[in-house]
């Protein structure tokens, strides 16, 4: 199946000279939930300005089912629901009124159904009639996700959905991701919440400087952090890992004091135990072990700051 | 054509004006009274007749053309600004619709708010003089062209306009003066000839001379070049709108 998001080396400079987005490819497939990971200003919000038309791409190009954004931008854009970062609402309009617009404004005629619909599943149909700025922030951005679902898009795009949002509407949130997957829409969002990815994406990717580092489905992710490693440190030094014990397939760290194993805490037999023992009858002393669990925190900060070195 | 679109922000924009519908009408409706009184009854009366028209009668054409130009302006701006200034551009940007259906959208409201605010100074003004109109429908035409093109021209402040400030600079600074001396309040014949030939710079005498012309058959310039002048306006703002179109000027980076 192709994907329902095709984008192939997308580039955005400013007038200013700052490049944003350095090549930037990725494929997302229908249905699935894909959470950008990144810190800020790494270009996850031009990567969505730029597929929904509000910022011009230097190059590349991006399809959205087949439609290319630039030269058949109707289809492609009437496709995409977008929910931005900052709550952008006309304050003196009525809820229902501005879903109504953002219905109209994608070419779709008025279907009250719809609305009714999209307002109750996001606890807003008793407010419908209420002015926005009587709601509180926590409504507004519902309201930005109700206009962003007006004209039934395929693909959503949420920019920080749940930045300084409370515990309570960010699991609602997650809810409405979750709800809308089982309609089979497609849903693009981006955070700096690792645990907000990890609770809702099928697949995680991670930005920074403009660049996406990783793209892997969550579950590999977790079944990185599944993985441990154990750090024998030895009282002599070692140049290579002796031949006896190269079964272990180990690395030498801390310039040759430290012997690293790693193993799968979910595996029946660790190996722990006759590493152990053929450590000793190499004839080598151990002055301490460790061990460590590598977190989906940890593998985002080793690629961010492997990247920033890279930079330098 | 995304015509769905075009009724959503016009019937968006039109909300809004009915919304605050009290403000609306009546600011325009008592400061063009006001210019009745002080106008044409209180000075007025000192003066006869101007080209054969009462005093009274012969404002009506510049009163109208006067609240019609900073209405459209000011509506027309204002409907695009707004979004600019609270953020909610993104929906337009992102919306499967060209930069025409967002111009026929705000520019279309923007006129008929301006046009039904004419049109209520025009009833308005039959309560105080006795009018008749020569033209009728020159002087439909003439309004109406008179509210698209300040509409648009009033769309591109709007869109030109980097904050409040200068929303306001160019209605305030330039088609305030440029109304009011375009000759709203007297023939541009009573002036002596120096201000006479610096008045044919002003493009609104051409205007107001030509929406007058219509009611009462007199004109301070000849009628065809009172229709050049508005076909010219409406024809330069044409331009730069599509200019905007194609480059994305202050709106898509």
């Amino acid at each position: 199946m192709s994907p329902i998001l095709s984008i192939k080396n997308l580039r955005k400079a400013y007038a200013d000279g700052f490049e944003a987005l350095k090549g930037v490819s990725l494929d997302i497939e229908e249905g699935e939930i894909i959470a950008l990971l990144g810190p800020n200003g790494a270009g996850k919000t031009t990567l969505i300005s730029t597929i929904c038309g509000i910022t011009m791409p230097t190059s590349g190009t991006v399809t959205v089912a087949g439609h290319d954004i630039l030269t058949d931008y109707r289809a492609a854009r009437s496709l995409i629901g977008l929910v931005p970062q900052e709550i952008a609402l006309e304050p003196f309009e009525k809820v229902i009124n501005t879903v109504r617009f953002s219905r109209g404004l994608f070419g779709k005629p008025r279907k009250d159904g719809v609305a009714e619909d999209i307002l109750k599943r996001l606890s807003l149909w008793d407010k419908r009639d209420s002015q926005i700025r009587a709601l509180s922030g926590g409504m507004k951005r519902r309201v930005l996700i109700a206009k962003a679902l007006a004209h039934e898009p395929r693909v959503l795009f949420l920019d920080e959905p749940t930045a300084g949002v409370d515990v309570e509407l960010r699991k609602d949130m997650w809810q409405i991701v979750e709800q809308l997957r089982a309609d089979g829409v497609t849903t693009v969002l981006t955070t700096h919440y690792i645990e907000e990815a990890e609770a809702i994406a099928d697949r995680i990717g991670v930005i920074n400087n403009g660049e996406i580092l990783l793209v892997e489905d969550k579950e590999k992710l977790m079944g990185r952090m599944g993985k441990k490693q154990l750090y024998v440190q030895l009282a002599t030094h070692l140049t290579a890992i002796p031949p006896e014990l190269a079964e272990y397939d180990l690395t030498l760290g801390n310039d040759g004091w430290t012997l690293i194993y790693g193993y799968d805490t979910n595996s029946e037999r660790t190996g722990i135990t006759k590493l152990l023992t053929d450590v000793a009858a190499v004839g080598l002393q151990l002055v301490d072990v460790e061990t460590r669990q590598s977190s989906l925190e940890d593998i985002f900060v080793s690629l961010v700051k492997v990247d920033a070195e890279d930079a330098a | 054509m995304n015509w769905s679109a075009i009724r959503a922000i016009y019937v968006f924009e039109m909300a809004r004006f009915f919304r605050t519908l009290a403000q609306s009408v009546i600011s325009p409706v008592l400061s063009t009274s006001l210019y009745f009184v002080v106008f044409g009854a209180a000075i007025g009366s000192r003066i006869d007749e101007v080209e054969g028209v009462s005093y009274g009668a012969f404002i009506v054409p510049g009163l109208v053309m006067l609240t019609v130009m900073t209405q459209a302006i000011s509506n027309a701006s204002f409907g695009i600004y707004f979004p600019k200034f609270i953020g909610t551009i993104y929906e337009l940007l992102s919306a499967p619709i060209n930069f025409l259906e967002i111009v026929m959208g705000y520019v279309g409201a923007a006129a008929t708010k301006s046009l039904f605010i004419g049109i209520i100074i025009l009833i308005t003004s039959f309560l105080f003089v006795d009018i008749q109109i020569a033209h009728p429908f020159a002087m439909v035409m003439f309004l109406v062209l008179t509210c698209i093109s300040f509409a648009l021209f009033g769309f591109i402040i709007g869109i030109w306009a980097g904050n409040f400030e200068q929303l306001q600079l160019v209605p305030l600074l330039i088609v305030t003066p440029l109304v009011f001396l375009g000759g709203s309040f007297y023939s541009v014949s009573m002036l002596p000839p120096v201000w006479q030939t610096i008045s044919m710079f002003n493009p609104v005498v051409y205007l107001i001379s030509g929406f007058r012309w219509a009611f009462f058959g007199v004109a301070d310039v000849p009628i065809g070049l009172s229709l050049l002048a508005i076909a010219g306006f409406t024809g330069l703002c044409l331009t730069a709108v599509g200019w905007i179109f194609k480059t994305g000027w202050r709106i898509r980076q």
